[in-house]
């Protein structure tokens, strides 16, 4: 009996999706706590909310996880973020462009910011961390140039579409924001799964000497990565000036860290070549109810999330070394009893 | 030529003409740029005081951060550990505005310096230990770390009016240069005579070239690296008190903000590969004074704080390019060409006269 449960846990450690049970878990520990402990917590709304707050996370979150599957990293989306704001924002104020003009171009800024940021790093063979930080500090200080003070949107066709709200089954509402990002979600998470794009960036994420050497166009498909990952920032950019209707120099400060935060709790191994898209959700979503315990609580400080999110993902992070580790003693043991099987056959 | 060429490969050449082509143009365009006076009590006052007043920070962060990039890792935790320790040093002696202290000065800069090893102590068990990849362990700290701070001070600025505590980064009282020149030697000091009497700056070296084969050679190398970091966290928390004390002032917000560009900036300047293995100590100080001679420059010539990250990303991205041994490949191969496309040219015009 012992030995059953035994067997059990090593198959559900060794299982891909392990940390996404455990993150969904944890997610529904936490809500439920909510519900128990504050009044308001239980109208459909504040699950609503979750995601029209996290929209432009959740679509920055899925363009990060790219980047993590293939073993590298992008920190440049939180400024990238900033940059798309600003520019909409001079555009839509200061210029006669009409505004979906103004968010094409900012979404053609991200693919080629993110297409350099990826050539870079493959062409030259560079490390992702140094190029993209560099990135993060070129945008962040672009958007500085570009103006130092907060500059609003007024634009009142912009306006509308910030505040459009949409009906889920008279429970609620989700924005339009909330709606991009579910979208985005949905066609990560099919690239990922069923095309040949998808197949690829496991392989490269697994071993990419091996890809290569397997005939896989390993050049084209990481500086692609890098260039869904700018996209999906310019894209969190847009959505993230519907909610803020506003360009500053300091939008999205540290988001990076929260889209590889919820990557990781959404059970992307850093090391690459493992992930799942439905994962990556409930990341942003626990960081989302943490937020929410935080305003409900009242006197907590905002600061408390970044601490949390910080022992989270230390948490996961640990959990991953030890699953890793725990993974290749179970594997290793299997492939010595199948020698030794072998043996006694033979015999 | 043979000596130029000696010249120009040495790993000091860059950083140095770096430094001098800014000092040149500070001394051509800003004024008064070689001016130093002495104030009426009795301290040295001019521009290139300041720089080297400014650097000594960042030349100490980039100490520990030369090691840990020499073991092919990174820190990009530094600065929010600058506002840790600045964070403690500030609440332990406290803003009581009659210029009391209410923890002794000694003790509260112990205390500093304690934190920031404890922070650097984290991260390297994280790397060393948990073999998390350096970037992502340092991250944590890097966001979570200004949340620390920020909860020690409650949010607060807080200032400092103890006397003595302003002498770390202005200068004691009947000493002509500021006390961070001394701290600067004093720290280079140390690094120079641990790699020098001892062999430590060859396990680091040998851990960032191949870390298997240095643990087949003997080498403890989870404890190098976790030293390594530890050290970083050392040289940030000694940072944090410079940074304190020149504003006397904790701001848990902007401390050390972007510091840990500008001291990768540095490392690399001075010549040490990013992807680990041979590192050079005098690079690193030299490229440390260089970075900061820029963003005095920068000011002078008018760019706002927030708008120099810009100058700063290029220049990173350009000795990134310069680094990159598939750059000097591809740039090889164009002079190559360039050449073979001349000789050909000139045959052709030698045909043509024939």
């Amino acid at each position: 009996m012992n030995r059953k449960i035994k067997k059990l846990m090593n198959e559900a450690i060794a299982s891909q999706y392990f940390s996404f049970f455990v993150t969904v878990i944890l997610f529904i520990v936490l809500y439920g706590v909510g519900i128990m402990t504050y009044k308001g917590f239980v109208r459909p709304q504040v699950f609503f909310n979750l995601f029209i707050d996290n929209a432009s996370l959740i679509i920055v979150t899925v363009g990060v996880t790219f980047t993590l599957l293939i073993g590298g990293i992008d920190l440049s989306v939180g400024a990238v973020v900033a940059l798309c704001c600003m520019i909409l924002a001079v555009l839509l104020e200061h210029t006669a462009i009409p505004f979906v003009l103004a968010v094409i171009g900012v979404l053609l800024l991200g693919i080629v910011f993110g297409a350099i940021q990826g050539y870079l790093i493959t062409a030259f063979n560079m490390q992702p961390f140094i190029i993209t930080l560099a990135g993060m500090f070129f945008c962040r200080g672009l958007t500085a140039v570009i103006s130092r003070e907060t500059i609003s949107i007024t634009n009142p066709m912009y306006v509308a579409i910030a505040s459009e709200r949409i009906d889920v089954f008279g429970l609620g509402f989700v924005s339009i924001g909330a709606g991009v990002a579910l979208v985005t979600l949905i066609i990560a998470a099919i690239l990922l799964k069923y095309t040949k794009i998808g197949r690829t960036i496991f392989a490269i994420g697994g071993n990419e000497g091996s890809a290569s050497l397997m005939g896989l166009p390993v050049f084209k498909t990481k500086v692609l990565v890098y260039t869904i990952s700018g996209f999906c920032a310019a894209l969190g950019g847009v959505v993230y000036s519907w909610i803020m209707l506003s360009g500053y120099p300091l939008h999205g400060l540290g988001m990076e860290m929260d889209a590889i935060a919820s990557s990781v709790i959404g059970g992307t191994l850093l090391t690459g070549g493992v992930g799942f898209i439905p994962g990556t959700l409930f990341g942003v979503l626990i960081q989302g109810v943490i937020l929410t315990f935080i305003t409900f609580q009242g006197t907590l400080s905002a600061w408390w999330t970044k601490i949390v999110v910080g022992a989270l993902l230390c948490i996961f992070i640990i959990m991953q070394a030890l699953i890793t580790e725990r993974k290749s003693k179970i594997s290793s043991k299997s492939s010595m009893q199948v020698t030794e099987n072998k043996a006694a056959e033979t015999k | 030529m043979g000596k130029l060429k000696g010249l120009t490969s040495s790993s000091l050449f860059l950083p140095l003409v770096a430094l001098a082509a800014l000092l040149l143009f500070n001394i051509i365009f800003v004024d008064g740029f070689l001016h130093i006076e002495m104030t009426e009590d009795g301290m040295l006052y001019g521009r290139l005081i300041d720089i080297l007043n400014r650097s000594s920070s960042l030349i100490i962060l980039s100490l520990g951060m030369t090691f840990v990039i020499a073991t092919s890792g990174i820190d990009i935790s530094v600065g929010a550990v600058v506002a840790i320790s600045s964070a403690v040093v500030c609440t332990l002696i406290g803003g009581r505005s009659d210029g009391a202290a209410e923890t002794p000065m000694v003790l509260a800069m112990l205390a500093a310096v304690g934190a920031g090893v404890l922070c650097g102590a984290w991260n390297g068990i994280l790397v060393a230990k948990f073999k998390i990849q350096a970037v992502v362990a340092t991250l944590i700290l890097m966001t979570a770390g200004r949340g620390v701070a920020q909860l020690m001070t409650s949010g607060q600025i807080i200032t400092v009016y103890y006397k003595p505590f302003s002498y770390i980064g202005g200068s004691i009282p009947g000493n002509v240069l500021p006390t961070t020149i001394f701290i600067v030697v004093a720290m280079v000091l140390l690094v120079a005579f641990l790699m020098k009497k001892t062999s430590i700056g060859l396990f680091v070296q040998s851990v960032g070239i191949n870390p298997t084969a240095s643990r087949f050679a003997g080498i403890n190398v989870t404890m190098v690296i976790f030293l390594v970091y530890a050290f970083s966290g050392l040289c940030a928390g000694v940072s944090g008190l410079i940074e304190s004390s020149l504003i006397r002032a904790a701001d848990a917000n902007n401390a050390g903000l972007n510091m840990e560009m500008d001291a990768i900036l540095a490392v690399a300047l001075g010549g040490t590969l990013l992807s680990g293995g041979k590192f050079y100590i005098g690079g690193s100080v030299i490229g440390a004074i260089t970075i900061q001679t820029l963003t005095t420059t920068m000011y002078a010539i008018g760019i706002a704080s927030d708008q120099l990250p810009v100058i700063k990303a290029i220049a990173v991205i350009i000795l990134c390019l310069i680094q990159s041994k598939r750059f000097q490949a591809m740039f090889n191969e164009w002079k190559n060409r360039r050449n073979s496309h001349k000789d050909l040219s000139m045959a052709e015009k030698a045909v043509d006269k024939v």
